[in-house]
């Protein structure tokens, strides 16, 4: 399985650097560039700001350097902040947005594998029939309602947390919700429909006429393979949680790296993107290869040799 | 490995909150524009910086907390009868926060670097008044040959181009703040970060953590540090205006540098004197494509602005957020007696939008055989909604209006390059309170600003005329004229006056409405 695991992360090489070239050059496409903005720049001042960003030399030049610079973990200069450079700026925003996604995404794994289990066993109960209306409130309410709301019913009206900002672990509380919520949502759905099916499966119908307790047949049994769907959604869903979200992080005034996607696109940051970009694609390869990892865990059948 | 860096994850949210923990009673959490891109004042451009880099650091002359320009780091200047020769005395007890002295030289060293076209300065041509400046910005004279002098450590001398009645105030914009010589050479740009930054203001620099906060801390070596009440400054920023409201409202934010427009009402009936809605130094206008063969008939111009209902967009679409502009120069501005009147502002909208009708009937155009223009803008729900409202308006002329909607980089470089447009959004804010800086932007050579592509010799010489002025009351009657014709041709149509938007928490005192939109932190004060 070690093998097996290098083998995917060297051929996942290649991969990341086409993203990053295609990334690079649709980057370029895109008219205008950092330094257009309401305040138009004198001609002079224009010209010192792209000798010093090289962005007066030829694009395939631009390439060729940033690829060099990149293959030494230097990201290169922002283009906007400019006290800082793009790998400094991701350093200061990664741990943020990792720590909330992780904390979202473990509440979101626990309660929805809890709520989806306990609705498997209560098919059409109204325990079920509450569990699906949470689920589907859960996912049709996006998170720029959830989130302001949250903040001023328990902020603002209740002042029982903080309603915006970072470093006190109270701050993390309203974030946490608006950010797992929907993840909730999801993964109980998906865990109430596997489990269904397992339930009914041949393997826990011979465990239950074992006469093993039922408590051990749905935790040891039939959960096992009701939680293959659940781990496969989250490889990308953790990809995408743990890089931060741009509204979470505007409406609670986080300083995470998810508000670099879109800022940074909006600005032509072009080194802040390729930044996001590299991190992003980084975090989807390893949290599939995870994923798979984890299926020959937890799944007898599949075996990586 | 995964319960690993969970555990150093929660050990260092736990140590942050040890931090957050230890802030003292005067602690001033200011809400802020957005983050700063750069807290060197030679790559500085925007509001949000400006307010940070007066509070670290003070220039030749300051703004007081009504905005008027006082003496800084000079206490006293003398200006040449030419109008070109300043010559500041410093003060002997202005130190940098490392305890050195501030000499006339760190001046020469800061203006000389802003220049050098290295620096990459954004704004550096705030600063061209000054001799030679603009050639040494281009790389065509080396930075000794700029006008400024150390006479001694205390007398700086700095020569202009031409008589620059509006200099002082020029000398306010953060640009002009004195850099600490011996920093910048140590680290070279790292003179920013906080473990390196020497100032010479009311503060010192603690921390920065980009989207987080920027802490300040009370700078015990400021000559004015006695009457500094505030200890600690954390600016805070915030990109969603709604989520200070928030914070404000929830006692954790002591003021909000902008508000939301939908918001304002509730506001206002809630919290009353809190809220602080100022005239601005800025407007909001459309410019008008010159050279486009409709658009070159100035009776279609006039017909155009005519028709426009500036009540309504100022209170419909922009909540009372914004005024209706009736001049290009916003009111109040320094060294002006105020702008020169148009004659169809006095009418009513209906007798304007009648008599509209009737200028572009004349000309062949009706509802019924409409002409079509297209209105370019930036992304955004405001412009968006004033440019459906003034299409309105407009297809009751005859003129239809097609919309060309790009994000606001796409946008400016479109403008920029001279791409061909009929009528495009735009918004000028002053860098300077005179008017000098709003009608200098249709001159014929200006080819950054000028996207009316207008071309008026006698505006250029109006213009040229009152740059050498240097009797204010004659140099504001050349001004007004110049805006007259301005008004006339309309290159821009005016729309609307920007306004600051601010939420003051009761506790925070010293606080004064001004058109600068300043307030240093020194001179204010917070009660619990």
């Amino acid at each position: 399985m070690l093998i097996y695991a290098l083998r995917r992360l060297l051929g996942a090489i290649p991969t990341l650097f086409i993203i990053v070239t295609a990334a690079f050059f649709m980057m370029r496409l895109a008219p205008g560039g950092p330094f257009d903005q309401e305040r138009t720049l004198e001609a002079t001042v224009m010209a010192n700001l792209n000798a010093t960003f090289g962005l007066d030399k030829p694009l395939w030049q631009q390439y060729a350097i940033y690829l060099g610079n990149l293959f030494q973990g230097d990201m290169g200069p922002s283009f906007i902040y400019r006290d800082k450079r793009v790998h400094e700026i991701l350093a200061e925003g990664l741990p943020v947005s990792v720590q909330l996604g992780a904390s979202a995404l473990l509440l979101a794994f626990v309660l929805g594998t809890a709520l989806g289990t306990v609705a498997a066993l209560r098919q059409n109960s109204r325990v079920d029939y509450a569990v699906i209306a949470v689920a589907t409130f859960g996912i049709t309410v996006p998170n720029f309602v959830v989130a302001p709301v949250l903040s001023l019913v328990f902020a603002v009206m209740l002042g029982w947390l903080p309603a915006q900002g970072w470093g006190d672990w109270r701050q993390m509380i309203l974030p946490v919700i608006a950010l797992a919520l929907p993840q909730v949502a999801v993964i109980a759905r998906l865990i109430r429909g596997a489990m269904i099916e397992a339930l009914r499966s041949d393997h826990v119908r011979t465990a239950r006429a074992y006469g093993l307790p039922a408590r051990m047949v749905v935790a040891k049994h039939a959960l096992r393979a009701a939680i293959l769907p659940a781990i496969s959604y989250l490889g990308p869903a953790a990809a995408a949680l743990l890089t931060g979200s741009i509204v979470v992080e505007q409406v609670f005034n986080l300083p995470g790296i998810g508000r670099y996607f879109v800022q940074g696109a909006l600005n032509r940051d072009y080194t802040l993107v390729m930044g996001t970009v590299v991190i992003v694609a980084v975090f989807v390869v390893v949290f599939n290869l995870l994923v798979d990892l984890a299926y020959a865990l937890l799944d007898p059948r599949v075996r990586y040799d | 490995m995964f319960t690993e860096s969970t555990r150093r994850i929660l050990l260092g949210a736990t140590i942050l909150a040890g931090l957050a923990g230890t802030a003292g009673a005067t602690t001033y959490m200011r809400g802020n524009d957005g983050n700063p891109e750069t807290l060197d004042q030679h790559k500085t451009s925007t509001v949000a910086e400006a307010n940070i880099l007066r509070d670290l650091y003070e220039g030749l002359v300051v703004y007081d907390r009504a905005g008027h320009v006082i003496p800084g780091v000079a206490t006293e200047w003398t200006i040449s009868e030419d109008g070109t020769v300043y010559t500041f005395t410093l003060r002997d007890d202005a130190k940098w926060s490392n305890g050195d002295p501030v000499t006339a030289g760190d001046f020469v060293y800061s203006l000389r670097r802003i220049m050098t076209p290295e620096t990459g300065a954004k704004y550096a041509n705030i600063l061209y008044p000054i001799k030679n400046a603009e050639a040494v910005n281009k790389g065509e004279l080396p930075p000794e040959e700029m006008g400024v002098a150390a006479l001694d450590d205390r007398t700086l001398e700095i020569t202009l181009a031409a008589p620059t009645p509006y200099f002082l105030e020029l000398l306010t914009h953060q640009t002009g703040l004195p850099v600490h010589p011996a920093s910048v050479q140590a680290h070279g740009s790292d003179f920013v970060q906080p473990e390196n930054m020497v100032s010479n203001g009311a503060y010192t620099l603690k921390s920065n953590t980009l989207n987080d906060r920027i802490v300040l801390a009370k700078n015990p070596e400021f000559h004015d540090a006695a009457n500094v009440a505030i200890d600690e400054v954390h600016f805070l920023p915030f990109e969603d205006r709604a989520t200070c409201v928030r914070g404000w409202e929830a006692g954790e934010v002591h003021s909000c540098s902008d508000l939301p427009a939908e918001d304002i009402e509730r506001l206002r009936a809630e919290h009353g004197d809190a809220v602080h809605v100022v005239p601005y130094l800025g407007t909001y206008y459309y410019a008008l494509n010159h050279e486009d063969e409709f658009l070159s008939d100035p009776d279609v111009r006039r017909a155009l602005s005519m028709a426009i209902d500036r009540e309504f967009l100022a209170e419909e679409i922009f909540q009372g957020t914004m005024a209706p502009a009736i001049s290009f120069v916003p009111p109040g501005i320094g060294n002006y007696d105020g702008s020169p009147e148009v004659d169809y502002f006095s009418m009513s909208m209906l007798d304007r939008e009648d008599m509209a009708a009737e200028i572009l009937a004349a000309k062949g155009v009706t509802p019924e055989t409409p002409h079509t223009l297209e209105l370019m803008y930036n992304t955004s729900e405001n412009h968006k909604n004033a440019a459906t409202a003034i299409a309105d308006m407009w297809s009751n002329l005859g003129v239809n209006v097609e919309f060309n909607v790009r994000d606001a980089s796409a946008h400016y470089a479109h403008l920029r390059d001279r791409g061909d447009f009929d009528v495009a959004r735009a918004g000028w804010i002053g860098d300077y309170s005179d008017p000098q800086n709003f009608l200098f932007m249709v001159e014929s050579d200006n080819d950054g600003f000028n996207y009316a592509r207008y071309d008026n010799p006698d505006y250029d010489a109006l213009m040229d005329r009152a740059a050498v002025t240097t009797d204010l009351a004659e140099r504001a009657a050349l001004l007004n004229q110049a805006e007259a014709i301005f008004m006339r041709d309309l290159p821009f149509i005016p729309l609307l006056y920007y306004t600051s938007r601010s939420l003051v928490s009761p506790n925070l005192s010293g606080w004064e409405d001004n058109i600068q939109n300043v307030h240093p932190t020194r001179f204010l004060s917070l009660s619990e």
